[in-house]
């Protein structure tokens, strides 16, 4: 019996075809980008839109390698600098506190009866929309950016944790109570470490809006920031600055969004294994 | 009849009722202490919702549930419990499912306990279940029947007055299944455990245990053939031999007779027994039917 190659949900691709089929959208965006970018700088050298890679790479040495004469920084590792701290702190207050109350929500039908509507409330509050308030409220510095990450972020963990606690067999809740287990010990115990590794998952999709909240808030008020600076260079079309700095976010996101996988599998090998025996 | 004395386990008129829905229906039970019982039923007579009731996770409807003299109320470590499945914790070890208990405090003598005395009695249970090389696995690594195995051994080492087992072995193959039933049989007479074991097969509720119990819905009454909201009773409850035999018992034509028997009391939906002629053989059988269901006028 042959399989086929790529088509149908019989296809055995090999393990050069996988890296050739992994390449060819990257390939081809690249191929199409430097082609179209050929045909505008021969018709016209001073265009700023489609940069070529050579340009690019004299943006990024400027931006990374060579002191900015204003401020004696390196401009893209202090806009990463600051950006990081926003992100990563923004990121894990909301960790922290939709874990918090997702669990408690999840486990005690009490806390449930108060916190389930209030925080589905909160959720359908759109973020942006109240980032008036927050720069209003708390300032243009630091604070009202890591609140809009956190705002925007934290009901969703929230309410992920709490149906994560749901999904917990209650069998188990039982069988802890036949073992004397206190009511403490069971959510900080017995609940929270099973529910951990969906805290995990559910931080690496979430990472996907929490950028989004930075660079909005970086867009409008900020001295720097990786968002900062693709808004202020927009203004003279700074496309070779601008594409490599996505790029860099792209790169970030993707480090992230890698570490917190191997954190998964590296602490809670178990997960994702229920009732299966390998 | 010994009505008057105090029994181990013991279950009072109890009625159970979601919403207008009748599902146990005066049930009358007593339980001596070391006594192994297996509860069969058709699907859908209240089997787990009756296991539910002992255990203290739902409360009846009407009625007294009381062990050890005392009222049962929400679960707590006089029960142990096995389920079919999740009973134990996937984020821990074997080692740790199983000391788990004694760690947490849950036994009352736990507290005085070192950690070595603590690792060295769940040692002794788990090489009762053959598990002591496996101390260190977590239990996606187990097959099936050892996941059990760990689950009784995590149950064991509480002590509890009853061990409540809710179709402990339903998903394991007959090999595991066979296995497993001869390691609690030698279990139960080493341990002097008392059990309620739960099970939809009919040939393991009369392989295991001391006594054997049916619920079933498919009976009637002096209520009258046409009374709708008819819960299950208890319609077979009676002695079964008291050794752990060999599994070879089971093709013998008194085990397959014993079985067509209970299958026809219990299970056939055709064959509706009065109230008063179940088979309520066992020197701790009792019931009270209530002056409707046993035509008395008053």
């Amino acid at each position: 019996m042959k399989s086929p190659l790529i088509w149908g949900v019989n296809a055995r691709p090999t393990v050069w075809l996988r890296w050739v089929l992994l390449a060819l959208p990257f390939v081809l965006l690249i191929a199409v980008y430097l082609y179209a970018s050929d045909i505008r700088l021969t018709d016209n050298p001073a265009d700023k839109l489609l940069p070529s890679f050579s340009q690019m790479a004299d943006a990024v040495k400027t931006m990374a390698f060579t002191e900015d004469k204003r401020t004696g920084s390196y401009l893209l590792w202090s806009d990463t600098y600051a950006s990081l701290k926003r992100i990563l702190i923004g990121t894990l207050l909301a960790a922290l506190v939709g874990l918090w109350l997702g669990l408690n929500n999840g486990l005690f039908p009490g806390m449930d009866a108060t916190g389930n509507p209030f925080i589905t409330f909160i959720s359908m509050i759109p973020p942006l929309a109240i980032l008036p308030i927050l720069f209003i409220s708390f300032g243009v510095d630091e604070l009202a950016k890591v609140m809009l990450i956190f705002l925007g972020v934290f009901p969703l963990i929230s309410r992920d944790m709490r149906l994560a606690v749901k999904q917990i067999p209650h069998e188990q809740i039982t069988k802890a109570a036949t073992l004397g287990i206190s009511q403490l010990q069971l959510a900080y115990r017995i609940i929270l470490p099973q529910i951990m590794p969906r805290l995990i998952e559910t931080v690496r999709l979430s990472l996907g809006s929490a950028w989004l909240f930075l660079i909005a808030a970086e867009a409008i008020a900020a001295d720097q920031g990786l968002g900062y600076r693709i808004f202020l260079v927009r203004r003279y079309l700074a496309m070779d600055i601008i594409l490599p700095y996505v790029l860099w976010i792209t790169f970030l996101g993707f480090m992230m969004d890698w570490f917190l996988r191997w954190a998964l599998s590296y602490f809670y090998p178990w997960y994702n294994k229920g009732g299966k025996n390998d | 009849m010994t009505d008057d004395k105090q029994r181990y386990l013991e279950i009072h008129d109890v009625y159970k009722a979601y919403g207008s829905k009748v599902i146990l229906d005066n049930i009358d039970l007593k339980v001596d202490k070391g006594e192994f019982c297996s509860l069969v039923g058709p699907s859908g007579c209240g089997k787990s919702t009756l296991l539910r009731l002992i255990l203290g996770e739902e409360s009846p409807t009407s009625g007294k549930l009381i062990l050890d003299g005392e009222t049962i109320g929400h679960p707590d470590v006089n029960r142990g419990v096995i389920f079919q499945r999740y009973s134990l914790f996937p984020h821990l070890s074997v080692m740790e499912n199983v000391t788990l208990g004694l760690r947490l405090g849950g036994r009352t003598d736990a507290k005085s306990l070192s950690d070595k005395d603590i690792r060295d009695e769940a040692m002794v249970l788990l090489k009762k279940v053959r598990l002591d090389k496996h101390e260190n696995k977590y239990p996606h690594q187990l097959s099936g029947g050892m996941q059990q195995r760990v689950a009784i051994a995590q149950a064991l080492i509480m002590k509890p007055k009853i061990l409540m087992m809710d179709e402990p072995f339903g998903a394991l193959d007959p090999d595991t299944r066979e296995d497993m039933q001869l390691s609690l049989l030698e279990l139960w007479e080493e341990e002097q455990m008392t059990i309620f074991f739960i099970t939809h097969d009919m040939e393991e509720a009369a392989f295991l245990g001391t006594r054997l119990l049916a619920l079933s819905q498919y009976y009637t009454d002096d209520r009258g053939r046409n009374y709708e909201n008819r819960g299950s009773k208890i319609a077979v409850d009676r002695k079964l031999p008291q050794v752990a035999s060999p599994t070879n018992v089971k093709h013998s034509p008194e085990f397959r007779d014993l079985i067509e028997e209970i299958r026809e009391q219990a299970f056939n939906p055709e064959y509706l027994q009065h109230a008063k002629e179940f088979n309520l053989s066992h020197p701790n059988a009792f019931v009270s039917l209530t002056q409707e269901e046993a035509g008395i006028k008053r």
